[in-house]
């Protein structure tokens, strides 16, 4: 500027500078705004508990999946393993714990598969049977779609540690992809008390 | 640097042409007119009565939200003055002027007392504002019901309302008839207000605000109108097509005029020997499929009930006014009177036309 | 001394052939560009929507009018107010999020930037889905064209019994696409403001702007997802039978409103958040001050972020809550009031003891702190829950909220346009069709909206194709009629002045306005890199510090 007299002022120096890794960042915001559209199907399951006009409830056909719960709650643990095994540059033990979470997975996709299948084929009860159908369906649904979308990020990290493209710089990865599996279990604890616990 | 110079003010000219815009813009308005059609009667005969305004209540509830809204208008008001002369003031007064010295003005970064200050007195201003609300939420919405209060339900269909009096076995449509409620001796109706189809909302802005029917839902109302008259409403919920010819009128009678007006509706259908044939042919048509008329074959629940169609001022949810040709047009073809209406147009020939609306005009 | 850190943009542009230019836009992944698109993009949509908002005031400019059919009417309405929101509201601010946000940091691009252009192209198909309605929406039984629901679309007038043909599907995928968008930007934002801020810029170092576009970006996060829910939800009763809205099986229809306004009204501040944020740029820079009080901006932007979620009810005031709910809600909905006014009070602050430059910018700047004023007393009233049964769902509503939505929004939008063009473009745009520009639109939006209030006062319900004479509305509507299309003139000025000033306006510089922020000390229009040197600052105006070695910034804050 025209106007400014001189005798500049020194400015300090800038101090040590390191930001948050965008992909954690971008990570955690996903999660976020998948809670929020979470808690939209469990307020909707939540609301019509009980507000079903005809049969069935979910007393006459549901029970516990104990099995599967802890399959899936357990690959929130192996996946932790596997990633603290990539961290140290192990990546056969990688390996292997990846694949003990993709199995656990596919276990807990499986498990669903079949209780819908009974429910469908000899309950003959589907979404659009009651009130309890349509809730159960969707909330049910949501999150075996996100099973089944994590199961197939972690089927392609498989695939590409089996072809040894997998190496300690992808940690950081992994764990990213360890963070949303830990959502999707962390959902299902809920889906479970509400739709099992609560909701029979 | 460039931003410095000031562009000089103009003389009169951008009056000049938003006189112009305006003068074009009114063309391209006017051009709109011709397509103006026909108001069946509606026009003149609103004009008798009083425009449905919020502040021109006559009704306990719609009474009290209007003491509340002109205290609201006036402290928003107040706080619309002096904001806005604030604003007003400091853009005159801190211009930049021409003769400036080009230096950047003193650099005030924030003040913690001013901030407080206006964090303050706005929040004590709100804190009035929540009480004088929640009194009134209060005394409209839990006001307690008397055991003389007169029941009415009223349940909304695309697009007209069906209006029942449960206690005194009437039903009719689209016209309410509520008996004065003087102070002295309060006589409140209480309205149920359901829906059968999809949401609709019951407003009549002189006797109380509105509140929605709702499918799968019962709400309630009371209105307990001091002054007879007949006020106009409508639905003020988006309900389809015709949503904005679903009108409403509240008649508010002395007691005695009402209680004939009861005695009448009371009545099963006229049967006049001259109109037989007309209603030959209405008994034998698909009208009995939607509306009833009491004491014949007709019980459809579809459309309006017909029993004392020619006690009503208007036809189609106040769409026309309920005259002898108005009601052959609308016979004839109500999509005519009233586009996108669920009720078909029935295709009868002239004669036939005739005699059906003879028929209907003898059901008084 | 700017031009020390500013570069010449490397034009490798001109040499390509049409064709190859098109296709390095479709292509890009350049922040600056996608930004440009969505911006170009929401107006397009701006006109369309507009031209339709001005085929209804005619309709209604007089009683019993047949100009348009009920059902086009309701097409129209439903249309106008669906694209303002999300084709022409949210594409446009996220548009200037995505110009603005990594050059005010000093940043090379957003976070992801593929991530960014997925964003755009779904939010492009999903506005083209919107108004392709028009020719696919008959479905199997040739009902209906476009969507004829209302822009909050309630139910059960949504499900199939009342709702047939393919319509209604067009409305809830196209929302479900631009909201999917949507949210990679908001993503985005957060990863960028989080992650790649330039040496020094600590948080509390951020212009305005930016903590407003986190503050808007975390709004997204959390208010679109209800909506998307909804949207399935609604798909899933439609297409496999469920019967989440379905009335008849014992589903609610007050579950609709509450899933879309916990959706919709933190929408309405998505919407006005961005207005506040170009205005705190503007403000200033017009003024020759430093904004007032920074810190308490920026808290005031989160607490309004916080409040604004939970008071969506208020639109729900005439469907028979208890009154306990209502009072509940009416208070929150008050509460909002304060830190919206902490903020107009901030902004007079800054004003006060300025030296006030009246550009174009700083005329729509000023429009607004009176308008948005003016339009949030509005709302108070509405907020008033007694007096919103009677003001809800009539034309004091529709007042209310083109107040906010063009008294505030379109009012900074066009502000925004005028402050940041030069830097896009490298080019000024004409000042004296500016001026035209602003007080034909001031006029008209006050002749448009100014009646609509009293209309709404005198029993005139919102949404309906026509009313009848002799209730008093005739003069009213006539005004806001021939007000709306002078409100057309005056953008079609705009029009012409963007396309002279596209080739022939006044040269720009880097720092036309003579401004504090890091978009100005780079080229007009920025190389794709941004910033030759990654810029490294120690106060909020970096460029004041440059321009005033002797007085610089980082002493006070
Ligand atoms: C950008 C958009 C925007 C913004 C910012 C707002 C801001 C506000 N709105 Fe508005 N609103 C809409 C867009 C917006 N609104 C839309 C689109 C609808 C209709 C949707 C539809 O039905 O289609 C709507 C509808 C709407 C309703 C429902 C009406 C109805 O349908 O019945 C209500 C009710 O409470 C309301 C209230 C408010 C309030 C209290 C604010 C507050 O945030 C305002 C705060 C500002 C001030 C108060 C002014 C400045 C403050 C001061 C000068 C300080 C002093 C003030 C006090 C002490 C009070 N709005
Ligand atoms: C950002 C949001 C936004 C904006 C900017 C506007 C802008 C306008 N709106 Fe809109 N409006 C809404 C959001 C918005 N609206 C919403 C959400 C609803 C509710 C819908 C519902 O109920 O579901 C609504 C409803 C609504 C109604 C009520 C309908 C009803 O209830 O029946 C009306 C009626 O007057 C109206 C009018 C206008 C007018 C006259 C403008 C004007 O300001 C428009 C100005 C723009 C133009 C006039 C375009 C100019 C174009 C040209 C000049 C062409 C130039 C040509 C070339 C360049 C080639 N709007
Ligand atoms: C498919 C159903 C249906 C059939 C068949 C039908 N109507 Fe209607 N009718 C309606 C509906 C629905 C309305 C209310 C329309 C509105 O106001 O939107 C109505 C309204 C009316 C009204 C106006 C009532 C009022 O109070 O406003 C009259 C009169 C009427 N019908 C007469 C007839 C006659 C006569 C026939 C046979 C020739 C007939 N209707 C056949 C459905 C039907
Ligand atoms: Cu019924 Cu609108
Ligand atoms: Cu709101």
């Amino acid at each position: 500027m025209a106007s400014a007299a001189a005798t500049p002022i020194p400015a300090p120096a800038v101090e040590e500078w390191t930001l948050p890794s965008r992909g954690r960042v971008g990570v955690l915001a996903l999660i976020l705004t998948e809670s929020a559209f979470f808690s939209i199907f469990v307020a909707a399951y939540v609301f019509y508990i009980g507000k079903s006009l005809s049969p069935p409830y979910p007393r006459d056909v549901l029970s516990p999946p104990i099995v599967n719960t802890v399959c899936l709650l357990s690959s929130s643990v192996s996946i932790v393993f596997a990633v603290r095994a990539l961290r140290m540059g192990h990546t056969r033990v990688f390996g292997m714990w990846w694949l003990v979470t993709l199995a656990l997975g596919l276990e807990f996709l499986a498990g669903t598969a079949l209780e819908w299948h009974r429910l469908i084929y000899r309950e003959h009860f589907t979404i659009a049977t009651n009130l309890f159908g349509t809730t159960y369906y969707s909330l049910v649904g949501l999150h075996a779609l996100h099973v089944t979308v994590g199961l197939v990020m972690i089927l392609i990290v498989m695939v590409l540690t089996a072809g040894g493209h997998v190496t300690r710089r992808d940690a950081e990865h992994t764990e990213l992809l360890s963070w949303y599996w830990h959502f999707v279990d962390a959902v299902w604890v809920v889906v479970f008390t509400t739709v099992y616990v609560i909701g029979r | 640097m460039l931003a410095t110079q000031l562009i000089p003010r103009w003389p009169e000219k951008p009056l000049y042409l938003v006189k112009r815009c305006i003068l074009l813009g009114a063309a391209l308005v006017i051009g709109a007119a011709p397509t103006a059609a026909s108001d069946w009667g509606v026009g003149a005969a609103n004009s008798h009565l009083t425009h449905p305004q919020v502040f021109a209540p006559v009704s306990t509830p719609a009474r009290d939200i209007e003491t509340l809204a002109w205290f609201t208008i006036a402290v928003c008001a107040g706080i619309a003055l002096i904001v806005g002369g604030l604003l007003a003031y400091s853009i005159v007064r801190f211009r930049a002027r021409p003769d400036d010295d080009g230096r950047e003005p003193p650099q005030v970064y924030g003040s913690n007392p001013i901030e407080f200050a206006w964090t303050v007195v706005p929040l004590l201003i709100v804190f009035v504002l929540i009480l004088t609300t929640a009194r009134t939420i209060y005394t409209v919405q839990a006001a307690p019901r008397p055991p003389t209060a007169l029941s009415v339900r009223v349940i909304g269909h695309q697009w007209w309302w069906e209006i029942r009096y449960p206690d005194l076995d009437i039903v009719t449509a689209n016209e309410m008839h509520v008996p004065v409620s003087d102070p002295a001796h309060p006589a409140p109706t209480f309205l149920e207000l359901e829906s059968a189809d999809v949401a609709h909302s019951f407003w009549v802005p002189q006797l109380a605000g509105k509140t929605d029917l709702i499918p799968n839902r019962k709400n309630v109302m009371w209105i307990d109108p001091h002054t007879p008259g007949t006020y106009l409403g409508q639905c003020a919920e988006f309900c389809g097509t015709e949503h904005g010819l679903m009108l409403l009128r509240v008649i508010v009678q002395p007691r005695a005029q009402w209680e004939d007006w009861v005695a009448s509706q009371r009545r099963p259908a006229a049967r006049d020997g001259a109109a037989g044939h007309g209603r030959e042919i209405f008994e034998s048509t698909a009208c009995v499929n939607c509306h009833t008329v009491r004491g014949t074959v007709a019980d459809g629940r579809f459309g309006p009930d017909l029993t004392h169609i020619m006690s009503r001022d208007t036809l189609g949810a106040g769409a026309a006014m309920n005259t002898p040709d108005n009601l052959k047009t609308w016979i004839k073809d109500p999509n005519l009177i009233k586009p996108g209406v669920l009720m078909p147009a029935m295709n009868l020939n002239d004669a036939e036309l005739a005699d059906v609306a003879q028929y209907l005009e003898t059901l008084r | 001394m700017e031009q020390e850190i500013a570069l010449t943009a490397v034009d490798d542009q001109a040499a390509l052939p049409l064709v190859g230019r098109l296709h390095q836009w479709v292509v890009t992944v350049d922040h600056k560009r996608l930004g440009l698109m969505y911006i170009g993009g929401g107006l397009f949509f701006f006109v369309i929507a507009g031209l339709q908002a001005v085929t209804m005031r005619l309709q209604l400019a007089f009683p019993d009018n047949h100009l348009v059919a009920p059902q086009v009417f309701n097409r129209l309405m439903t249309m106008h107010g669906t694209a303002m929101v999300f084709l022409v509201g949210m594409p446009i601010l996220t548009g200037f999020f995505n110009y603005l946000v990594p050059l005010m940091i000093g940043a090379r691009d957003l976070a992801f930037p593929r991530l960014n252009s997925f964003g755009f192209w779904l939010w492009l198909f999903g506005a083209l889905l919107l108004y392709f309605s028009y020719i696919g929406g008959d479905g199997l039984y040739g009902a209906g064209s476009a969507p004829d629901v209302g822009w909050f679309a309630y139910a059960p007038l949504t499900e199939r019994a009342f709702s047939r043909g393919n319509s209604t599907d067009y409305w809830i995928l196209s929302i479900l696409l631009t909201s999917v968008g949507s949210t990679a930007t908001a993503i985005n934002i957060v990863a960028t403001t989080f992650s790649m801020r330039c040496k020094g810029m600590a948080l509390g170092k951020m212009p305005v702007l930016v903590w407003l576009a986190l503050v808007v970006a975390f709004l997204m996060l959390v208010a679109l997802p209800p909506l998307s829910a909804a949207q399935a939800m609604l798909l899933l009763d439609r297409y496999l039978g469920a019967h989440f809205f379905d009335t008849q099986a014992g589903g609610s229809a007050i579950l609709w409103q509450h899933f879309f306004w916990i959706f919709g009204h933190p929408e309405v501040y998505i919407l006005v958040l961005p207005a506040f944020a170009f205005a705190s740029e503007i403000i200033p820079v017009f003024s020759r001050k430093v904004i007032f009080g920074y810190h308490v901006m920026v808290a005031a932007s989160c607490a309004i972020g916080f409040i604004s979620l939970g008071v969506w009810a208020h639109h729900m005031f005439a469907v028979g809550m208890t009154p306990a709910g209502n009072a509940f809600f009416a208070a929150s909905t008050m509460l909002v009031g304060v830190p919206t006014g902490i903020k107009i009070f901030n902004w007079l602050g800054t004003i006060w003891g300025g030296k006030l430059r009246f550009r174009v910018p700083m005329l729509f700047s000023l429009g607004f702190l009176f308008q948005f004023m003016v339009a949030g007393l509005s709302g108070i009233m509405l907020g008033v829950a007694p007096f919103d049964w009677q003001l809800t769902d009539t034309y004091f509503v529709v007042a209310h909220f083109h107040y906010v939505l063009i008294g505030g929004i379109v009012f900074m939008i066009f502000a925004a346009i005028y402050y940041w063009f030069p830097k896009a473009t490298g080019r000024m745009l004409n000042e004296r069709l500016g001026k035209w520009h602003f007080w034909l639109f001031l006029i008209g939006f006050h002749l448009t909206f100014d009646p609509l209030h009293f209309a709404g006062l005198h029993g005139m319900p919102r949404r309906i194709y026509t009313y009848q004479p002799g209730r008093g509305l005739e003069g009213l509507n006539l005004l806001a009629s021939i007000g709306a299309v002078v409100q057309a003139l005056a953008v079609l000025i705009f029009a012409v002045n963007v396309l002279y000033s596209l080739a022939n306006g006044e040269e720009a510089g880097p720092d036309p306005w003579d401004a504090w922020t890091l978009e100005w000390s780079t080229t007009s229009p920025p190389p794709e890199y941004n910033f030759a040197i990654e810029p490294e600052v120690r106060s909020r105006r970096p460029l004041w510090d440059l321009k005033h070695p002797e007085d610089p910034d980082w002493q006070y804050e």
